[in-house]
This record gives C-alpha cells, structure tokens and sequence, in this order.
C-alpha cells in the first residue's frame, strides 16, 4: 500500500443493478442538480434582496384594504397614505428580528414624528395582539394580511419599512430590523425632505 | 510593522498552496516518492504561515491599532480584551482569515497525525486540500484584506455591535469554522478517493475520525449560537430558520448522515459511492453557507456587508470544487465497485434508512433556504419562508428518524430480525407510553403533540440505556464483568450511546420548550412582585450603572418559592455609546429541569419599567443533550480504531491485548 494505489483505477468497472448505461447516468445527477444551482446564485447575484424592485419605487402604494386585529376597531387601508408622510411597517409575532427593532419603532411613536402604519403579515391575531400589548404599540392603524396584500408590496420577509410621501407613493424600503443607526441616518433625514 | 508581516504571512502561504496543490499530485500520478514527500512539509508551512497573518491580526486587534481600517471599523479602545480579540472573526474579512487559519490547521494536522495514511493518499488529500487554501487565500488578498492601512489612522474605532459582544459568541465562530472549515478534510479524502478510483474499508476508517471532529465541533458551534440567540435576543427564543442558521444546520444533517454510512462502508463495503457523494456535499453544503452569508443573495440578521465582487468570487470557487468534484464524481464514480444489495432488516439498513431521512431533512431544509432567491431570479416575485414551513415538513422527517434510531442499533449486521429486536424495546415502549400517559394527565389533552414528541423522546432514550447494558450484561452478569465490559467496550459503542441519549434528551427539551413556555409581560414600578409558573418575582430597584463602554439600566430582582428566596436576578439592558447600539441582558435562574429568564425593557417615562418573565421548561436540556452528542463524539473519537498513532503502537496494543486476553 503506497504510492502504487495511483495505478489502481480499476479498468473494469462492475455492472449489477439496471444497465451499464442506466448506472452511469445516475452519477451524472450530482453535477447537473449543482450547474441548475450554481446558475440560480449567479443570476441571483444580479439582484439584490435589500433593494425594492424598481418598478415600485416611486410609484403609488398598492391598493388594499386590510382588516383590523382584534379588540381594534379599524383596520389599515391605502387610501389612509394621502396627504402625509409616513412609515409602513410589516412585521409578525413569530419574527425574531421584529422584536429587535421595536423599541426603535416605540421611539419614534413617542416622538410623534409621523404616523406609523403596521401590516401584520401572516400572523395569528392573537399572538399579534399579545405581542403589542406586552412590548407596546409604535402603531397608528394596523391591517391584518394574510400575505395578499404583503406580496404586492413586494414584502420578501418581516421586518420590512417603506417611506411613504405625502402622495402616497413609497420613496424608500428598508429590508430588514431598524437599529436607531438606520433611523438616525437614513430614515429621518428623507422624512425631513419628503416633509418639505 | 507587524500587520505588513501578517499580509506577507498570506502571500508567503499562498505561494506554499499552490506548490502543494501541484508537485505532490504530479508525485503521486507519476510514482515520484520525492514529491509525494513534499506534501507534509509544504502542509505545516502553509499552516505557519497562516498562523503568522491570524496572529498578526490578532495581535493589531489586542493593541487597537486603528491605522488598519479593518480594525477601526470593527473595535474600539474602551473594550474589554475578550470582545477585542473576538471582534477579529466579527467581520467579514476577519471571520475569512479564521477560516482559512481553520483549513491550514487541518491540513496541518492531516500532515502530522496521518502518519499512518499511505503517502500516495496523503499526498493527493493534502494536494486536494491546498488547492481549496489558493482560491480562499486569493479571495482574502483580492477582495478581503484585512491588512489595508487607513490614512490618517482615526483617534478610535467604531466598535462592535453590542450584541456580539458576549462570552459565548466569542466562541461560536471559532467552533463553527472548525466544523465547517474540518468537513474539507472529508471532501479532499473523497477527492483523492475519486482521483485514486479506488475506496475500501481502510479508506472508511481514515476518514471517519476527521469528520467526527468536524462533526463534534460544529455540533457545539451550532448549540453555543442558538443557546447565545436564547439568552441574548431576549425573549426565549433558539431557532429561527434563519437562512444562515440553516446554513450551519445543512453540514450538519448531511455529516450526520456521512458518519453513518462511512460505517456500513468500513463494515460492509457497501455505499461506496454514497459515502463518496456524501463527502463532497457536506464540504459543498458548508461552502453555500458561506456563499450566501457574504454574497447578499440572501437578507438574513447574519449577513455581513454585501459586495457583489466578493459574491461572484465566492460563487467561482463554489462552482470550481464542488462543481470539478461532482464532475469527477460523475467519471469515476461509476468505476468503483458496488458493494450490492443488502436485506432492509438489518444494521446496514437501519443505517440506510438514517441516510435517506437525514439526506431529505437536510435536502428540505435546503429548498426553503433557496426557494425565496429561485421564485426572485425565475419570476421576480418576492416571498419569504419562514418557520410554518420549516416545522411542517422538517419535523415530520425527523420523527419517524428518531423513532428507526432506537431500533438500528438492536439491529446485527447482514439480517436481522425486527421482531426480535422490538421484543428488547418492551421496556421503552412501555416507558414511552407511560411518559405520554403523565404528559397528558400533567398537562391536558391540548398538549398531546407535546406528549408524543416525549414519548419519542423517552423511546429513543430507553432504547439507547437497554441497548448499552445489554453490550455490558448489566442485569444478566455478575458485576465484576459488568465493569470489565464496559471497559473494553469499544470507545465508538460508549459514543454512539452518549450521542443517541444526547439527542432523545434534545428533543424532550425542544418539545418541553415549544409546548409549555409560559410569559408574562409587565409594566413593573419598583416595589411590585408579580407571580409566574408557581413562582414570585419581586421587582426592588431600578438603577442606572455606568460602566466603561455603556451605560446599564439594571433591575435588582428576587425569584421567591412559597415566600423563601431562592435567588436575586438581575436583567440589563445595556446602551452602547460609541456604537450608538444597545443589548439585552437577560438573567436566567436554571435548575436544569426549567429556566426563568426575566428581561427588564424600557421605561414607561412614569417611573415603570417594561418587565417580561417567561418559565421556559425543559428549554436547558436542549443544550445538555447537544453537549451529549459532541462528548459522544468525542469519546468515539478516542476508539482505539481511529487512534492515529504510529502503526508499530497500534501493533503494540494489540499485542499486549493478546497477551491480556490469553491470561
């Protein structure tokens, strides 16, 4: 056993099971499944989940009118975006990340700055509403979506947060938890502008 | 000064990489011993070389020197030593530099414990290996140089964002990248196994120690990182199907299958090329995690900063190893003897049966990582796949998995008897049925899938316990043979136990944790005491705390049973100036059968404070069965099979064992 093991391709390889022809293909499998894979990455390299697909930027919010959560009596429809600025929030009790951000949220409500309007996307009303009671509600109406509405929005995973102007049209999505940084730098000072 | 040697340390490996990626492969094709030789030495200085860039990156970390523009984003002066040190790994081109140290560490330790390999095979997995080193050390020099100067150096760094910095996320990375970065050595046996055409039992028993280290290490990466999730995130949580905690997961299930069937391949010469196409798709499964971790395909809480440059080269090397192997694969595979069928009702099937769930666990879990970023690149709709999926598909794969894992191992080898080996678990179904039986009369009928994942559990464990002390005659022996037995009890059988026992203890705590975490969120003013799950939590004082890199608002709390103490906790909630962050820290009481874990939030403004207490039952045993599993694998590792001394030792023991045995 040495270095002779190089040689030891064995020239005839054995038959069993279905034909030879049969048994070559399966291992031909691993190598396709992977190009389809590999193919899949590269082309989606090209896109980039943290920025809204441009055929909703800058366009008018989708039409929707969403149900209230219970013990809430109204619900969260497009035409309460007119004439203001505001945040829609999407996010769901089962969303680890959406507890990361909430405390930024309750900041801003407690500032008083701009409504913040609150999808919650595919979520038990009640864990909803327990949710908001135990860690507080930043929101000014909420709608309850059953994943609908959050697909024309183009919502691809909670939380999500659009800058809506004061025509109703989303200027900015920001995929992912809100830190107090992103709020401070980003958020805020295209509020002040769209406020102008 | 001394990052300038760190970067050279890079080039000086680089170049070493390549030379063992080439000459001892060309040794070993043309029969040259001279080259073949080559490889050892080439190993333990590409590895020494790596050393000298991590521990020169290191060394800039401990002194913050904040001219390296890596360093000034990633730390700050004001931090203790351990975050300052951990914050190496916290960013992109830090973590690469660990990863590729991991690699030269395997690679090293290939070199100097695989004395006992044949060298042409040494030669071609070490070659193997380091063609794996030349395209990372590449991609950190082109795309990731942790070395770059900043000019002028800023007066201090950025920091570190604040819930990295912790006691066991300092550790997690570094645990992980050895199980990641250790099932390389599996990919580059079956590589040169491929290159050879040739696998046989031997092979089998040279591989399966590097994957078991591989596997031990990212069994604890994996449990430090959702037990840090758990305690640090704040609310109870341990898993999220995040995509990058199912990246970690998915070299897990299909290492868990690999070290299954290396065994059926090393008793029985049968699943050649299954174990084969297992290796690479571990190693290859651990590479998409990095792939997607820091390529921005996907948005995940883990993701580092995007840079589609990184992306593209990330995805050539993805494409250039896994790809050239399954080609290699689809070549030579076919050549390699198969080692025919074999009956259903067996070790060997049993083994197979793990396999194929573990291979469709592992495979689901892929598709819902992936299905959001293939539905964007086909059709350019959005979707998110959250846990609803995960738990309906995944958790109906694992069951009847764990429900076969108590029976495999009653199982002999070549054909068994299914009947037979049932009538030895009498005494866990009948425990199993008595845990589901108390499971529901404790806790309601609601609770009956909590009851049968239990009653899983208390299967699997029951079945693991008879099956060890039927291997020692416990019950059936005198004791002092008892004891004798498990002595010389192969050490892989005291693994297996530990390992199977370590995961019903797992799954009774995922169930307990799923079913019965109660909460309770309040607005609490000092003075308060508030009741939960049989306990009293008493809320004293809130006090601000400075300390040198926050600020702390911190609860002072006592946890009271029936009006006795039983002990003082105290939450944080800590606020990071100079990262301008804050983190939660959470105040655990465990008495290892369940935790309460008490958070102290915001202020309501009027002297309150948000409160939120849960009683977590069951939740610590998910981490005392992962510790199990890893000791399992561990004490495996120790089996005098895959001892990798020198062969005269081995010679030598079983000598001695001769001798012992003929007294």
């Amino acid at each position: 056993m040495s270095i002779d093991r190089a040689a030891g391709v064995s020239p005839a390889p054995e038959r069993r099971n279905g034909g030879p022809s049969a048994r070559r293909w399966i291992f031909v499998v691993p190598v396709l499944v992977f190009a389809a894979v590999a193919a899949g990455f590269y082309a989606g390299l090209g896109l980039n989940p943290t920025i809204l697909p441009s055929a909703l930027i800058d366009e008018e919010a989708p039409k929707f009118d969403l149900p209230p959560l219970p013990g809430q009596e109204r619900g969260f429809a497009s035409a309460d975006l007119k004439g203001h600025v505001s945040l829609v929030n999407t996010f769901a009790s089962w969303c680890g990340p959406c507890r990361l951000e909430h405390p930024v949220l309750n900041a801003l409500a407690s500032a008083k700055r701009v409504p913040i309007y609150g999808i919650n996307y595919k979520d038990a009303p009640d864990a909803a509403k327990k949710w908001l009671d135990g860690l507080g509600n930043p929101y000014t109406r909420i709608g309850a979506d059953d994943g609908r509405v959050g697909i024309d929005w183009g919502v691809y995973g909670v939380p999500e947060t659009f800058v809506i102007d004061k025509a109703g049209r989303i200027r900015y999505k920001h995929v992912g938890p809100l830190t107090q940084a992103d709020m401070d730098r980003k958020i805020l000072p295209l509020l002040a502008q769209l406020e102008k | 000064m001394i990052a300038e040697i760190g970067h050279f340390g890079l080039v000086l490996a680089l170049c070493v990489a390549v030379l063992q990626a080439t000459l001892p492969l060309a040794g070993a094709a043309r029969g040259d011993a001279a080259l073949v030789a080559l490889a050892r030495p080439a190993a333990v200085a590409q590895f020494l070389f790596i050393a000298t860039a991590f521990s020169a990156l290191m060394y800039a970390y401990a002194i913050s020197d904040f001219s390296l523009a890596n360093v000034a984003a990633n730390s700050n002066s004001a931090k203790p030593l351990i975050y300052k040190l951990s914050g190496v790994w916290s960013n992109h081109e830090g973590s690469m530099v660990l990863w590729v140290f991991m690699l030269g560490l395997f690679g090293a330790a290939v070199a100097v414990f695989g004395r006992n390999l044949p060298p042409g095979l040494r030669a071609r997995v070490l070659a193997v290996q380091a063609m794996i080193g030349v395209g990372f050390l590449l991609f950190i020099l082109f795309t990731s140089n942790p070395f770059l100067r900043l000019v002028p150096a800023p007066p201090d760094g950025n920091g570190l964002n604040p819930i990295l910095q912790d006691r066991g996320l300092a550790f997690h990375p570094p645990c992980l990248y050895l199980g990641y970065v250790g099932f390389s050595i599996s990919f580059c046996f079956a590589v040169a196994a491929l290159i050879e055409g040739r696998v046989d039992p031997a092979w089998a028993r040279w591989v399966r120690p590097w994957t078991l280290a591989a596997w031990v290490a990212l069994t604890i990466g994996i449990a430090m990182g959702s037990w840090w999730a758990y305690y640090t995130l704040g609310w109870g949580g341990w898993w999220y199907w995040d995509p990058v905690e199912n990246a970690s997961f998915m070299p897990w299930l299909v290492g868990t299958a690999l070290l299954h069937s290396a065994i059926v391949v090393e008793k029985r010469e049968a699943l050649k090329t299954w174990t084969i196409l297992l290796a690479i798709v571990t190693f290859s499964l651990s590479l998409i995690g990095t792939f997607l971790v820091r390529s921005g395909v996907l948005t995940s809480v883990h993701a580092f900063a995007v840079d589609p440059a990184r992306g593209v080269f990330i995805l050539f090397l993805l494409t250039a190893y896994t790809g050239g192997a399954f080609l290699l694969f689809a070549i030579r595979a076919p050549s390699l003897a198969g080692g025919g069928l074999f009956a259903p009702i067996s070790r060997e099937g049993g083994l197979l049966l793990n396999n194929l769930l573990l291979a469709t666990a592992a495979a689901t879990v892929l598709l819902g990582t992936l299905y959001p970023l293939f539905l964007d690149v086909v059709s350019g709709e959005k979707v998110s796949v959250g846990p609803p999926f995960f738990n309906l598909t995944f958790i109906p794969i694992m069951l009847p998995l764990l429900v076969a894992m108590a029976v495999g191992p009653m199982l002999p080898w070549k054909r068994g008897d299914l009947w037979a080996a049932l009538g030895r678990l009498k005494l866990a179904m009948a425990l199993a049925g008595a845990a589901m039986l108390l499971t529901l009369v404790l806790a309601g009928v609601h609770s009956i899938g909590a009851a049968c994942a239990l009653a899983i559990a208390a299967w699997l464990f029951v079945a693991t316990v008879v099956e060890f002390c039927e291997r020692v005659r416990l019950f059936s022996a005198p004791f002092s043979g008892v004891f004798r037995r498990a002595v010389r009890l192969p050490r892989a059988a005291w693994g297996m136990s530990f390992a199977h026992a370590g995961m019903a203890v797992t799954v009774a705590g995922i169930a307990g944790s799923t079913a019965w975490t109660t909460e309770s969120i309040v607005d609490a003013r000092p003075g308060q005491s508030f009741p939960i799950a049989g306990y009293t939590v008493a809320l004293d004082a809130v006090n601000e705390v400075k300390r040198s890199d926050h600020t702390a608002t911190r609860a002072d709390m006592r946890l009271l049973k029936d009006g006795v103490l039983v002990t003082e906790m105290h939450p944080e909630k800590r606020f990071y100036a100079v990262e301008n962050g804050a983190a939660t820290d959470v105040a655990i009481r465990t008495n290892l059968i369940a935790d309460l874990y008490a958070v102290v939030g915001d202020p309501d403004g009027k002297g309150g404070y948000t409160l939120r207490l849960y009683h977590n039952p069951l939740v610590p045993w998910i981490w005392l069965g992962a510790a199990a599993m890893a000791f399992g694998g561990l004490v495996s590792l120790t089996d005098r099979r895959h001892r990798v001394g020198a062969p005269s030792r081995r010679r030598r023991e079983a000598m001695a064992e001769a001798v012992q045995a003929a007294e």
